[in-house]
């Protein structure tokens, strides 16, 4: 049984604005094992992004405030322990690669110093060592002449070699965790292959557990081990990668799955979920799923239901569950 | 053959880049290097590529929004690439547009009614309160509200802009519609009402459309053709069902390999193409994808292959392809 | 008819918003009380001022403050309160109908400047170099002189030094809003470029405008009071700040109050109008107003 890397307890993160208070998290459970590629999916609003941030505590303070919970790291809770401490985790034991890399990488400074301002930093060894690392570091992502790419600044390369030119950074420091928010995004398809196997290699061959963040269910399909699923700043399902999309359980889940155009198959109308996502300063009562929900039963207007364990490592949150992964009967339905 | 709604002929696009001390005109970015294509009622195109493959320049070029340098653009049988002023005008309303980022396709300070509303006001097609009725009728048609005319932009989610501007689109009843990207920006149970939408509509009018997206799998879904392009040129086109069953060029091939599916049992190693997508100001000499094609050889990095027919209705520019 | 009302609804929704988060910012506040009081006395003048602006009293020539002239007199003995009340009907009136011509005309020449871009903006951005790169008030005065000195003429002439700010703002806004998507779109509809200029671009640049308006209102009635102060503006017996300034100046040292109220109402109102402006600025800033 691997052990839990990074364990997500009760997690509420409020933002307060002008329009209101925005419930972006609320009582959110999630844990990353050891060795493991955990996949977050949601669309918009739903929290995921918030989630990766509040792990290294970059949640701006107004507006955003960590409201509750606790969020362990090899036992440590995050949350609670001195700037110092955390500084050295960031960076050193837990990494963070963003979408646009165009505004993790500084334009004016060259690659090759912040590259190796990074390694100095947290190694600490001298600048020609650091710069072996970084040499070494963006051969295995692949990269054509990295001594001429240590050279350069952000804006003269691609989006895909910045990518993993950040990539190489993050890694250099050898974390033991690498949170990945939506980092193949912004990329051409073909771009966003080559980043995502270097991105698969050398996790494994350097047993770095990622938190994959990505709205892409195909990404997530062909990269991760487990899958959490996130609506409207909630967990509604965590489940292996294979029973996910063999056998998705939560409403919202198949919803998603079934709307995606496929190549592989012929879909003359995709099942649409009605409605849109809902606003988070007043989101529904009870589930928030509820009011486009296909199945909507009497208690899921007033009850939030709970993360269950449904079948061996599969969480659902739905009130069509229970424990046990019976599903109730018919005409308890609406 | 019935008259295609669109015809597009050697059409050639090309930026100068003013570079050197005293602004010479140094080099040429090759926006769109040579492309042709029909679209026909009723049916939808999809022009399938990544980054700067010129795709949406076609689009533009198509619109009368840039100029051609070179090549001719055809509306039902009429040579409408030089017509300027109320001719272009005429034309205009029967050909349309809807755009990828719903934050900036509509005018933020405008109200829906006028967005909507100005294609009439502008070709004066409809004054006063007939606009408004059009408008509320239009807005109905892709499912929005009737009081939505008096609301501003910032009110509505991605989804419902996007809505909004397929309205916005559709209201001169045009024949003829470029979609760039229009779901590029969308979640993903959003996209799927938008591609319905706009499916429907389809079959109900009998709209040709333009359907430029970079997603294989939205154009497997939208599309009765597509056509591949690539650093300015189409590589590869063909009915949907040879093209997706049936493809010769490598580079359609990367595509198709690169694309994750989103069924863990499919899992593949993700094709992985060589290199990175070129700039079309250094486009290469011979076959422009020779560089990243793992099957080149000699006459590859020497001449530049021509579409040629390699099936019925099925086009390849690709020496190795057409060879057989 | 309730088509208009609906219209009017959701404008008024935005201003309230507006409104809103003024009141939250202090420095708005304290802005706004200051103009609001100046705009109170400038209308309300004709009213509650104790005495006729330009009645002469020669037995009270230049006596101190009191409670008969709370500002106390000038040498011809007229009140100085009253005349500092009148002064700002004219200052503001002088500010907004400066503002008002500076701003249409600069914001619609910056916008067409702007959209057409090339050539046009070449030709139309260079002029408006040249007259900027005079000091506002030196061209101003020329101007004023050659137009002959009356307030009209000041108001004119010190419009025309303003307009190539607005032009300049413009011009930079409209560049941005040009790239639009939604731009494009109107252009595919079959919408011409005056079209798009006065229903998309101009529009899309209002808050900027008003922000400038605000914070170069200030300078206007200074730059108006600098002309009056020289005899270029307001002619006498007129009430006008700076021609009080002007003719009060000799008199600082025994009757200090005599330039000195007109002074302060002047630097009042500046510093009112630019506060009020950079809180305009940050509450438009579109990160807050999210």
């Amino acid at each position: 049984m691997p052990e839990t890397l990074l364990h997500i307890k009760d997690l509420s993160v409020r933002f307060f604005t002008y329009q209101g208070v925005v419930r972006a998290l609320e009582e959110v459970n999630l844990a990353v094992l050891k060795g493991e590629i955990l996949g977050l999916v949601g669309e918009t609003g739903c929290g995921k992004s918030v989630l990766a941030r509040s792990v290294l505590r970059l949640i701006a303070d107004p507006p955003g405030k960590i409201w509750r919970g606790e969020i362990f790291f090899k036992g440590e809770n995050l949350l609670k322990m001195s700037s110092r401490r955390l500084r050295h985790i960031r960076g050193n034991e837990i990494s963070m690669i963003f979408q646009e890399p165009m505004s993790s990488l500084n334009p004016v400074f060259r690659v090759g110093n912040q590259m190796q301002e990074v390694v100095m930093l947290h190694r600490r060894v001298g600048s020609a060592a650091a710069r072996e690392i970084c040499i070494d570091m963006l051969r295995q992502v692949k990269m054509p002449d990295p001594d001429a790419v240590l050279s350069k600044y952000p804006h003269e390369l691609s989006g895909g070699m910045r990518q993993r030119a950040m990539i190489a950074m993050e890694l250099s420091c050898r974390p033991e965790l690498l949170i990945a928010d939506e980092p193949t995004t912004a990329l051409d398809v073909t771009v966003q292959a080559q980043v995502l196997s270097i991105l698969e290699e050398l996790t494994r061959k350097k047993d770095v557990s990622v938190l994959f963040i990505s709205h892409d269910l195909g990404v997530i399909a062909q990269l991760c081990d487990r899958v959490a699923v996130m609506y409207a700043g909630r967990t509604v399902e965590v489940a292996s990668v294979w029973d996910l999309f063999s056998e998705p359980r939560h409403p919202y889940t198949r919803g998603l799955i079934r709307a995606i155009p496929r190549v592989d198959e012929e879909r003359e109308i995709l099942a649409v979920i009605p409605g849109v996502v809902p606003g988070l300063i007043r989101p529904p009562k009870g589930c928030r799923f509820h009011p486009r929900c296909e199945a909507v039963m009497h208690p899921c207007d007033r009850v939030t239901p709970r993360l269950v364990e449904v079948a061996p490592g599969h969480q659902v949150a739905c009130h069509l569950y229970k424990e046990s992964g019976e599903e109730h009967d018919a005409d308890t339905r609406h | 053959m019935p008259t295609p709604v669109i015809e597009v002929r050697d059409l050639f696009k090309y930026f100068p880049i003013h570079q050197g001390f005293l602004g010479r005109k140094v080099r040429y970015l090759k926006a769109v290097d040579g492309v042709s294509f029909k679209v026909h009622k009723g049916e939808t195109l999809g022009l399938v590529g990544e980054s700067g493959c010129g795709k949406s320049t076609v689009g533009y070029l198509i619109l009368g929004l840039l100029d051609p340098d070179r090549g001719q653009v055809f509306f039902r049988g009429t040579n409408i690439t030089t017509l300027k002023g109320d001719a272009l005008r005429r034309v205009r309303r029967n050909m349309q547009v809807v755009f990828q980022d719903p934050q900036s396709s509509l005018d933020p300070r405008m109200l829906i009614k006028k967005t909507v509303g100005s294609p009439l006001e502008v070709n004066r097609l409809a004054k006063g309160a007939e606009v408004v009725t059009r408008v509320k009728d239009m807005l109905k048609e892709v499912g929005l509200r009737e009081d939505h005319v008096y609301r501003y932009p910032h009110e509505f989610s991605g989804g419902q802009r996007q809505r909004i501007g397929i309205a916005r689109a559709l209201i001169t009843r045009p024949e003829f519609i470029v979609f760039d990207e229009p779901t590029s920006a969308l979640d993903v149970s959003v996209q799927a009402q938008i591609l319905n939408l706009v499916g429907d509509l389809q079959r109900r009018h009998g709209y040709a459309y333009l359907f430029i997206s970079h997603d294989l799998s939205v154009i497997k879904h939208v599309s009765r053709r597509v056509a591949v392009m690539y650093l300015g040129k189409i590589v590869e086109t063909a009915s949907k069902e040879t093209l997706f069953k049936n493809f010769r060029h490598p580079y359609t091939k990367a595509l198709m390999e690169a694309l994750p599916q989103p069924d863990p049992k499919k899992r593949h190693r993700l094709g992985v193409l060589q290199g990175d997508v070129p700039s079309p100001v250094n486009v290469p000499k011979g076959c422009r994808f020779h560089p990243r094609c793992a099957e080149s050889q000699g006459l590859c990095t020497r001449v530049e292959p021509v579409l040629m027919e390699v099936e019925a209705g099925h086009w390849v520019a690709c020496h190795r392809c057409s060879a057989s | 008819m309730k088509r208009i009302r609906k219209e009017r609804e959701w404008q008024i929704r935005e201003l309230m918003f507006t409104i809103k988060l003024l009141s939250k910012n202090p420095s708005a506040v304290a802005g706004f009380v200051i103009i609001a009081t100046m705009v109170f006395i400038a209308v309300g003048a004709p009213y509650i001022a104790p005495y006729d602006p330009i009645k002469i009293s020669l037995r009270e020539r230049l006596s101190p403050p009191s409670p008969v002239h709370i500002f106390g007199t000038d040498e011809m003995g007229r009140d100085i309160l009253s005349r500092v009340m009148h002064g700002a009907r004219i200052s503001l009136r002088i500010g907004v109908l400066v503002i008002a011509i500076a701003g249409s005309l600069g914001a619609a020449i910056g916008a067409v400047a702007g959209y057409l871009g090339k050539q046009a903006d070449n030709i139309i951005m260079r002029i408006m170099d040249v007259i900027l790169s005079f000091p506002p008030l030196v061209l101003a005065m020329a101007l004023a002189a050659a137009l002959g000195p009356n307030l009209n003429n000041a108001i004119l002439a010190v419009a025309f030094v303003m307009i190539p700010k607005f032009a300049r703002m413009v011009r930079g806004e409209a560049l941005a809003v040009k790239e639009k998507q939604f731009i494009a779109a109107a252009r595919a509809s079959g919408a011409g470029s005056l079209w798009i200029i006065f229903h998309h671009i101009i529009p899309n640049c209002f808050s900027s405008v008003i922000i400038l308006a605000t914070l170069l209102l200030g300078e206007t009635i200074l730059i108006a009071a600098s002309l009056s102060f020289i005899g270029l503006g307001a002619q006498p017996p007129t009430p006008e700040w700076g021609a009080m300034i002007s003719v009060g100046r000799k008199f600082l040292m025994d009757q200090w109050w005599y330039p000195t109220f007109p002074g302060l109402f002047i630097l009042m109102t500046v510093i009112g109008f630019n506060i009020l402006g950079d809180a305009l600025r940050d509450i438009f800033d579109p990160r807050i107003r999210r």
